[in-house]
């Protein structure tokens, strides 16, 4: 672990507390929800930075997980009546299938641009089978699946073994919070790691990382797995703020993952955090202006973004700054 | 004896090329081969079916008698074999150091690795590069970092492709101390078209014409053969 990781890490973990508790005493509940709302979403923006900027594994359909993790934990903890299972589960089923279909992909080496097809093709499946779940004769032991309108009645965490001890809307924010510190210093910890430094060893150069002795399916299946993971306790924690629906799987949010991503810096993890948050609060900004259209605003801030600042914001910034220092001090 | 690599007929045909044409090599334990041959030869294609890179059309690819034809390109590298391509295959966003350590870690944990990366570097005089980015570097540095990975980990062959292409004096001069070197440990076939260069380093040398062996004989009969030279010149051979 290098001294700058660990810096990071306890920046990260500092900041998270900060914001943990100072933001449930002075924000109101509409302001709060939609706060853990960005949390999660800047987690999902967190598992594709993962396995796109150091996997170099472009997945289309991220939502997929997202989606996977929100349903699954839905349904268990509709079945079982209260979350203490349904959590691991629910993080377990979309592992599963990143595991899964990682192992088709990688193993049946598929190229990447068909990789990017595989993903959105799937995630759209996902969207499709969601929406046509609407009727009685559509549900998972106690759970109606409920089509286009989801599981409303989606239950909220309660505390570990006491189903009676439901988490406030301030509670699950912190949750949220901790969660996002956690998955950011899980992924700096990862790729610290051999395995994570042979990961991107293979998004350089996967000819030269195999001519040296390692099999780069098995490590992209990891990372592409670990994303997987991430991308569904993000559902999770997006089931507990609104309820889900298929419009966790569906194209309008895929996008939106890759856009906070690109826009926040490839290649970096702290960057698509910044990215998920800032524009997220700015396309919430600007639908509440009237005549506008925000994601015309998104796809315009997108243009800028490649063209102005062609690496993503946190190392376009990095880059200002440091041309500003060398320029104070020669 | 049997040969530590061995070559059975290795066919690889592109749609109707066969840019290796039946090819019969052995090479044995501790020496140090030169393969020459005119541009479109069939070396390096050879070499991408020796290393799994390529899966030979027909014909078989022993290591220490062992047939390893068909295996991926990691399988066959976890054998032993190292190879540094024509076109150098780096990890263009990493530092020096860092490809060392990547080369190391298969087989080492990270306080040894560092310790052999240091000591790669050294030896072929390109420690100062340690914390350089590979992919800002200069074409005869960059032949010298990926020269560094593949001799580090210590494979048992080592197929080395235009090691010294685009390299200076100097750097060609220290890439031949080296390989000399290595071949006191290490089994080597060089590919070169720099006629100096394996004169200097190869006894044996292997000429490839049309992807098949046209001769194979010691190294000062091979270069003064007129049948090579008319093959270097463009000519027809009757082989
Ligand atoms: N992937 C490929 N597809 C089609 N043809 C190929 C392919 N790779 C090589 N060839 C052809 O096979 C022949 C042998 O090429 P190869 O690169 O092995 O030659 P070489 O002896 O290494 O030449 P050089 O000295 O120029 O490096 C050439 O005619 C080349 O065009
Ligand atoms: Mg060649």
């Amino acid at each position: 672990m290098s001294r700058r990781n660990a810096i990071e890490i306890v920046t990260a973990a500092l900041l998270a507390a900060v914001v943990a508790l100072v933001l449930p005493r002075v924000a109101e509940l509409f302001v709060l929800i939609n706060a853990t709302v960005f949390v999660s979403m800047a987690i999902l923006a967190l598992s594709l930075a993962l396995i796109w900027g150091f996997g170099g594994i472009l997945c289309f359909g991220q939502t997929a997980f997202f989606g996977l993790g929100g349903y699954a934990y839905a349904v268990t903890a509709l079945n079982l009546g209260e979350s203490t299972y349904a959590v691991p589960i629910a993080l377990a089923v979309p592992a599963l299938a990143a595991l899964a279909l990682g192992y088709f992909m990688f193993y049946g080496r598929i190229s990447d641009v068909y990789i990017g097809a595989i993903t959105l093709t799937v995630s759209l499946i996902l969207f499709n089978f969601a929406n046509s779940t609407a009727g009685d004769q559509w549900h998972i032991g106690e759970a109606p699946l409920g089509g286009f309108n989801g599981i409303p009645s989606t239950p909220q965490l309660n505390i570990p073994g006491d189903p009676d001890a439901t988490l406030s809307p301030q509670a699950i924010f912190v949750v949220a919070v901790i969660c996002l510190a956690s998955c950011y210093i899980l992924s700096k910890l990862v790729l610290a790691s051999r395995f994570g430094r042979i990961v991107v060893a293979i998004r350089e150069n996967e000819a030269r990382a195999e001519l040296l002795g390692y099999d780069a399916r098995r490590y992209k299946l990891g990372i592409f797995t670990v994303g997987g993971l991430i991308g569904g306790l993000a559902g999770i924690l997006f089931a507990n703020c609104v309820f889900v629906s298929p419009t966790m799987f569906s194209l309008f949010y895929s996008g939106q993952v890759i856009i906070w991503v690109m826009v926040g810096g490839v290649g970096t993890l702290f960057g698509p955090i910044v990215g998920a948050m800032l524009l997220q609060g700015l396309t919430t900004w600007a639908g509440t202006l009237p005549g506008i259209n925000p994601n015309a605003i998104l796809g315009v801030i997108l243009m800028l973004a490649v063209l102005l600042m062609p690496t993503g914001l946190l190392p376009g910034a990095t880059a200002v700054l440091g041309r500003l220092r060398r320029g104070i001090a020669p | 004896m049997s040969a530590l690599l061995e070559a059975r007929d290795v066919v690889m045909r592109f749609g109707g090329v066969a840019a290796v044409d039946g090819v019969r090599i052995a090479v044995e334990q501790g020496e140090l081969r030169g393969l020459i041959g005119p541009n479109g030869a069939g070396k390096s294609t050879l070499f991408k079916c020796l290393t799994g890179q390529l899966r030979p059309t027909a014909g078989r690819i022993l290591l220490r008698g062992k047939d390893i034809t068909g295996l991926p390109s990691f399988a066959v590298a976890r054998l032993g074999v190292g190879i540094k391509t024509q076109v150098p295959s780096l990890f263009d966003g990493l530092s020096v150091q860092e490809g060392l350590m990547i080369a190391l870690r298969r087989q080492h944990g990270e306080r040894a690795a560092r310790g052999l990366a240091g000591a790669a570097l050294e030896r072929l005089g390109i420690a100062d590069l340690a914390d350089r980015t590979v992919g800002l570097l200069a074409h005869g540095q960059r032949q010298l970092v990926e020269l560094a990975m593949v001799v580090a980990p210590e494979p048992d062959l080592i197929l080395l492709d235009e090691p010294t292409a685009g390299m200076s004096l100097e750097e060609t001069r220290r890439a031949a101390e080296v390989i000399r070197d290595l071949n006191r440990r290490h089994t080597i076939v060089v590919v070169e078209h720099d006629m100096q260069f394996i004169r200097s380093i190869a006894r044996t040398v292997t000429v490839l014409h049309q992807g098949r062996v046209l001769v194979e004989d010691e190294v000062s009969r091979v270069l003064s053969d007129p049948r090579v030279r008319d093959v270097y010149l463009g000519r027809q051979v009757a082989a």
